[in-house]
């Protein structure tokens, strides 16, 4: 049994952030109902990435909305309006992430739910918290990233911002509001009270740099130094940590005794006996050792380190990594079955209980698939 | 009353992954003991970044481990591993992140915890996963990066670009907070046990969701634009250009509109809406050159007024400064047992309007030993 069995989740949500912790709670055994606007469903169904749709829906929709339901309502529509509230009267938790004052405009905010249901778990993402001169500002992951200070960390010093190439704020807080979420869930069972929860995209991307923010503030306030060397994998860490060229392909490093390393590439790197060097000078040593990594293959480095026990790796793209036995032992990949019969291959929840993977073979819902089934189930009209 | 109060975490793990997620917990309220080997600890505590040592050990050691206690005990003496026992036997959650098989050597692997505390949860994070061939590979970020295919979405196109902070770290730390939070849930209503298990091979996979459903999809390898890359997948304008005196960010909108709203003509012929996508490195290099004429605040002003998603780029000197940031109440400080303080961050959640802030910074190593043996030991050993 998967441990959130018997909990309802309504998901008022759209785009990711929130979405994806619904699939989260969804995958770990809650059941998940998109309340989505008649007909066209919520605004993430259209938003594709490489302009690719599968039955009507965006892929992306398809990847972040597996495992749910969907129940179709005009939150504007008295009647429908008054059969969602009838609806989160019997649910355990409901979520949304409009910007602040829309689901008061609805009726539908944590104090008027409250009223209708004293023990709900109400939980609000947003861009950038409640209050203050951003709270309105549009909360999308490139603007988040930039204004955070995350896009100084990627990349060389000779980039300017590399923003990270996936919606890392989104994911992150999706991840944190899962957790909020379950800490309130945990907290009602020894109250019998109802509990709000809020994350904001912000504060999820600065909790992200949480590490090098500490250093920040204790450091006088040095910025992030990226290297100049390209393939640098961490502003904060000493060389060799990075990746290089080899004669036929790329090869990471990640940190250990720089002597060892030199050593076994064959790099004399004698001059940097002291370990404050290996930051200090991380340019030129990583120089140093692209001078000798680029004359051997990947396949002959991996042999030659790992006998050493130094940290490398080689890096593989989607085809190869997807391909290979290390991945495919984890039994990652799942089929999710489309209403039209075809199936369409993702990957599963990351977490395992009691040594389970857990799996749905459930995809994404049409807007208002489960609309009727609901109505009777819950007793709607 | 913080959601988690009254629960017990005998926490074993070691650097980023583990230890980030036992930080949140105890953000939340739960009693949080590191289990450290004597004489030094936490690898991490003397893992430094950029030369930065603060009251003796890095920053990133007093980044993850503030707000916990520190247990000093040789888990491979008899006697420190009897009075482990005695914690572990009355721990809500016990958790760790050596590579697959160690702790089955140690002898606090989940089926003898089980024997002793049936209603434990137990979390545990590997690199890539018990089986298979990359099981006794070091569990380490950069590597785990590059075996996913996670350096072929930032920056330009051109060779690989990792990510420039632990990310894989991060995210499998907050897996395994999840997981251990919803059989935590279950535990309090039903009393049942769980094992929580996560590796940062599968938490890379899913930070990548995304992607990797599109591949599977159509077989193509993502493809990063030329100049101005922020996501493989999406079409011009998504990106970051340089202004005249600083950096912006643009999200969206339609490239006539833009041109329109900019005054750029030369993007008013790209109206068919895949070109966005199928042209976005020559729409990007128009773009670039035309905001490159005028300042970030000039662009900003014209575009917000439109509903442009679209961003100013900050370093974090220039963000500490907006009101923005501060309203957030972000930064707390905090004090170690001889009066060392530093100044950090807090949870990032926020439940029934009260933000997590907790006073304690991190413990010297071993510095609770006295106060948990009178507590959670000795005691209980009179109870038996």
């Amino acid at each position: 049994m998967k441990p959130l069995e018997g909990l309802l989740v309504l998901e008022f949500a759209q785009f990711m952030a929130a979405p994806t912790a619904g699939l989260r709670l969804a995958d770990l055994g809650a059941r998940v109902i998109k309340i989505e606007r008649p007909v066209k469903g919520e605004a993430g169904r259209q938003i594709a990435i490489r302009n690719i749709f599968v039955n009507g829906d965006s892929l992306v929709f398809h990847t972040i909305n597996r495992n749910k339901e969907s129940y179709a309502a005009d939150l504007k529509d008295p009647a429908d309006l008054e059969r969602v509230k009838k609806l989160i009267a019997q649910a355990d938790v409901v979520t949304h992430n409009f910007r602040p004052g829309v689901m008061e405009k609805i009726g539908l905010d944590y104090k008027a739910v409250k009223a209708i249901n004293t023990r709900i778990i109400y939980g609000v993402v947003t861009g950038y918290g409640s209050k203050g001169p951003w709270a309105l500002r549009p909360g999308q992951d490139l603007l988040i990233q930039s204004l955070s200070g995350l896009a100084y960390l990627s990349g060389t010093s000779n980039n300017g911002p590399v923003p990270f190439g996936l919606a890392t704020a989104d994911m992150i807080c999706g991840a944190h509001f899962v957790q909020g979420i379950l800490a309130a869930l945990i907290k009602r069972a020894k109250t019998n009270k109802s509990v709000l929860v809020e994350v904001s995209l912000l504060e999820s991307v600065l909790d992200l740099q949480f590490e090098f923010l500490t250093t920040y503030l204790n450091d006088g306030g040095k910025l992030p130094q990226r290297s100049a060397v390209e393939g640098n994998g961490h502003p904060y860490l000493s060389a060799p940590y990075g990746i290089y060229k080899t004669a036929d392909n790329y090869l990471s490093l990640a940190m250990g005794d720089l002597q060892k390393i030199g050593e076994a590439v064959g790099c004399d790197l004698s001059a940097y006996a002291d370990k404050t060097s290996w930051f200090d000078k991380r340019d030129e040593i990583m120089l140093l050792l692209s001078d000798q990594i680029k004359n051997k293959t990947t396949a002959q480095w991996l042999t030659q380190l790992e006998a050493e026990g130094i940290w490398c790796a080689e890096i593989l793209t989607y085809a190869e990594a997807l391909q290979h036995e290390g991945y495919l032992a984890q039994g990652i990949k799942q089929e999710v079955t489309l209403p039209d019969g075809s199936s369409l291959s993702t990957t599963r929840c990351p977490i395992r209980i009691n040594g389970e993977q857990l799996y749905s073979d459930i995809a994404a819902p049409r807007p208002g698939a489960q609309t009727e089934a609901i109505n009777q189930q819950y007793h709607l009209i | 009353m913080k959601p988690l109060e009254d629960y017990l975490i005998i926490d074993f793990s070691q650097f980023l992954s583990g230890p980030s997620a036992s930080l949140k917990l105890a953000d939340m309220g739960a009693r949080v003991i590191k289990i450290e080997k004597p004489g030094t600890g936490d690898i991490c505590r003397h893992l430094y970044t950029s030369n930065v040592i603060m009251n003796g050990e890095s920053s990133v050691f007093h980044a993850i481990n503030r707000n916990k206690e520190s247990f000093a005990a040789d888990i491979k003496s008899e006697t420190d591993k009897a009075q482990i026992w005695e914690l572990v036997k009355q721990a809500d959650v016990v958790m760790h992140n050596f590579r697959p098989g160690v702790m089955e050597r140690l002898g606090f692997d989940y089926q003898n915890v089980k024997k002793i505390n049936p209603s434990v949860i137990y979390g545990e994070i590997s690199g890539y996963g018990d089986t298979g061939p990359w099981k006794d590979k070091p569990g380490q970020d950069l590597l785990l990066q590059s075996l996913t295919g996670l350096t072929w979405l930032s920056g330009n196109a051109g060779g690989p670009v990792p990510m420039g902070l632990s990310i894989i770290d991060m995210l499998a730390g907050n897996h395994l907070a999840q997981g251990i939070l919803a059989c935590l849930l279950r535990k309090t209503i039903s009393g049942e046990g769980a094992l929580v298990q996560v590796s940062m091979l599968e938490s890379a996979v899913d930070f990548q969701f995304e992607a990797i459903t599109t591949y599977y999809y159509d077989g193509k390898l993502p493809e990063r634009s030329a100049r101005n890359n922020a996501h493989a997948y999406l079409g011009a304008p998504y990106g970051i250009y340089q202004t005249a005196n600083g950096y912006m960010a643009l999200a969206m909108g339609s490239i006539p509109q833009l041109g329109n709203l900019l005054g750029c003509d030369a993007l008013l012929t790209y109206t068919d809406i895949g070109e966005a996508f199928h042209k976005r490195d020559e729409i990007k290099a128009i773009l670039a050159d035309h905001l490159l004429t005028q300042t970030t605040s000039h662009w900003l002003d014209i575009l917000l007024k439109a509903d442009i998603w679209c961003a100013e780029v900050l370093n974090w000197a220039e963000l500490m400064e907006q009101d923005g940031f501060k309203v957030l109440d972000m930064v707390q400080e905090v004090e170690m047992s001889d009066g060392y303080k530093y100044r950090t961050t807090r949870s990032p959640i926020t439940i029934d309007g009260e933000i997590f802030k907790s006073h304690k910074g991190s413990p010297k190593l071993g510095e609770d030993n006295a106060a948990i043996a009178q507590q959670l030991i000795n005691g209980q050993h009179g109870k038996q």
